[in-house]
């Protein structure tokens, strides 16, 4: 997947700017930054779930935008940080819906096995018949990770995953997103606020000011203290903890 | 009988259906339990339409009326749909009480418009939902709701992802603006055909998808049988109230239902702002749009 001078202007003002990359494939990218830095409204960009005003966004070689929306469901999956879930429905009903690009309504058998494991991997088994209004917070993401198990897709979209959870249940989702890259193979990109979660659970990053790249490379090139204080306008220090970069900031 | 009898369950039952049915469509896409024909301007504007056909076309046939009916009904609900996704109420119940105001509106003027042509009383007979005039050659338009609801039992699924927002269908390929039209549309015309035959009929759309949706969750496809069945058999039930009540004279069923409705929408009220107040207040709702759309 690559990005090319993406642009994107609101009511003239300009949140995006030029902005081009590559994301490395079968790696955890994370998108840091500023609030209103851009992050998200790129990231919404590269799932075509927001218009762009200019540059391309390749994707397997044919721009997102070029993609039959179905199709384009089989290869990419985005989940973005507005699920307001008012519905009565179950887990299970929830993540069957990942399964609509491939089978629509009809759910075949293969779709149905998908769901289950979608909903095991996720560890959610044991209440998979549990109405997700009812469920805490950790739990109901988790139950939309599974959704996007089910899509079976090889590129991940997150946007703000850890939003709202606690440290407990932030540090088990980030596990189990590095074990989707590791263990399912899949491209992930994510948009994160959390530093160090960045830091120590994702491959590359790519950190945005003013709607720019300010620095894109690996989490050893990016996370120092010279950058990120350059990028969030406050002091950093950086602590080697086990070989990985911790950030800490007052 | 089979002139004045047998048509008139069929129109009960298929009114009760048809209603029950637009309802819980309108419900599932607007991600809000309070829109409904009633509570979503579909049922005035339909009134407007039917007058509109009776002023300019004195002479319409009963299938061309529809066909306004239908053009009003869908152009009202769009509009309100659109108004309502633009603002973003913190409040949930305020959307019905947009939407009647709303509805409100549109009376008015159809009411302006009738009394500036003299066609008050022709009009008073599409104002209040009865079953007395249903006899054989006159009611057959209301058969249209069984087509419908085929239709809408296909595009279950398409419903409800288009009811998770407009990102949540993107994501899974589904083409938003085309299905959230196309649902309205249904309604639009299943609220359209009731209307023409039967006259208003109120708040079936409203409280039946709701009652069912506690007992059998949200998902379409499993709650749509048992909308369609349950407002049969309410719709029915009101009938049969309405006739025994002041026997051999008969109360119009958009009377009784009428009641047993508002009771009922109040309770219904009460009921969902209680559970929403607690469903903020565990702190859910903090960012973006958690709170908006509606409550549950």
């Amino acid at each position: 997947m690559r990005a090319d001078s993406l642009t994107k202007r609101y009511d003239g003002k300009t949140v995006v700017d030029a902005v081009s990359f590559e994301i490395p494939k079968g790696k955890i990218t994370s998108f840091i930054g500023p609030n209103g830095a851009g992050k998200s409204t790129v990231m919404g960009i590269l799932s075509r779930l927001i218009a762009r005003d200019g540059g391309e966004v390749s994707f397997k070689g044919k721009d997102v935008t070029g993609w039959k929306s179905g199709e384009l469901a089989k290869r990419l999956a985005i989940l973005t940080q507005t699920n307001n879930i008012q519905m009565k429905l179950t887990v299970w009903e929830l993540v069957s819906f990942g399964r609509f690009p491939y089978s629509g309504s009809r759910l075949t058998e293969q779709d149905a096995r998908a769901v289950n494991q979608a909903i095991e991997y996720m560890e959610l088994a044991d209440m998979s018949d549990s109405f997700i209004d009812e469920l805490s917070g950790g739990q109901r993401q988790r139950a939309y990770i599974a959704m996007v198990i089910a899509q079976d897709t090889e590129y991940v979209l997150l946007d703000e995953p850890t939003n709202n959870l606690d440290v407990y249940h932030a540090s088990n989702m980030m596990r189990i997103i590095r074990r989707l890259c590791d263990e399912l193979g899949k491209t992930v990109i994510l948009v994160l606020h959390e530093i160090n979660y960045a830091a120590f659970y994702s491959d590359f990053i790519c950190a945005f000011a003013d709607g720019k790249i300010a620095a894109f490379g690996t989490v050893k090139e990016v996370i120092n203290a010279k950058t990120l204080s350059n990028l969030y306008g406050v002091d950093f220090e950086i602590l080697d903890v086990n070989g990985k970069p911790l950030s800490i900031y007052y | 009988m089979l002139i004045s009898r047998l048509p008139r369950l069929l129109a009960v039952l298929l009114t009760g259906v048809g209603m029950s049915v637009a309802g819980l469509i309108m419900q599932q896409l607007c991600m809000n339990k309070f829109v409904s024909p009633t509570t979503g301007a579909t049922l005035s504007s339909a009134q407007l339409g039917i007058l509109i056909a009776l002023v300019f076309m004195p002479r319409s046939t009963l299938w061309s009326r529809a066909a306004f009916a239908f053009a009003a009904a869908l152009a009202g609900t769009c509009a309100f749909v659109w108004f309502i996704q633009r603002i973003k109420y913190k409040d949930a119940a305020m959307t019905p009480l947009v939407g009647m105001m709303f509805g409100n509106v549109i009376g008015g003027a159809t009411s302006f418009l009738a009394y500036r042509y003299g066609m008050t009383q022709a009009l008073s007979s599409w104002l209040s939902g009865h079953f007395a005039l249903v006899i054989r050659g006159r009611y057959e338009i209301v058969y249209l709701v069984l087509p419908l609801i085929a239709i809408a039992f296909v595009f279950a699924n398409h419903f409800n992802i288009v009811g998770m927002g407009k990102d949540f269908s993107r994501n899974l390929g589904v083409n938003y603006n085309f299905i959230l039209f196309g649902g309205l549309a249904i309604s639009a015309a299943i609220t359209a055909s009731v209307v023409v035959v039967v006259g208003s009929v109120p708040y079936i759309g409203l409280i039946v998808p709701n009652i069912v949706s506690m007992f059998r969750g949200d998902k379409i496809r499993g709650s749509l049988t048992d909308t369609a069945l349950c407002g049969a058999i309410f719709t029915l039930a009101c009938d049969l109230i309405g006739r025994v009540v002041i026997a051999p004279y008969e109360l119009p069923v958009e009377l009784i239902i009428g009641i047993l409705g508002s009771v009922a929408f109040v309770a219904l009220l009460i009921r969902r702002l209680k559970h929403g107040r607690k469903h903020i207040a565990l702190g859910r709702s903090s960012r973006v749009r958690a709170a908006a759309g509606g409550i549950q």
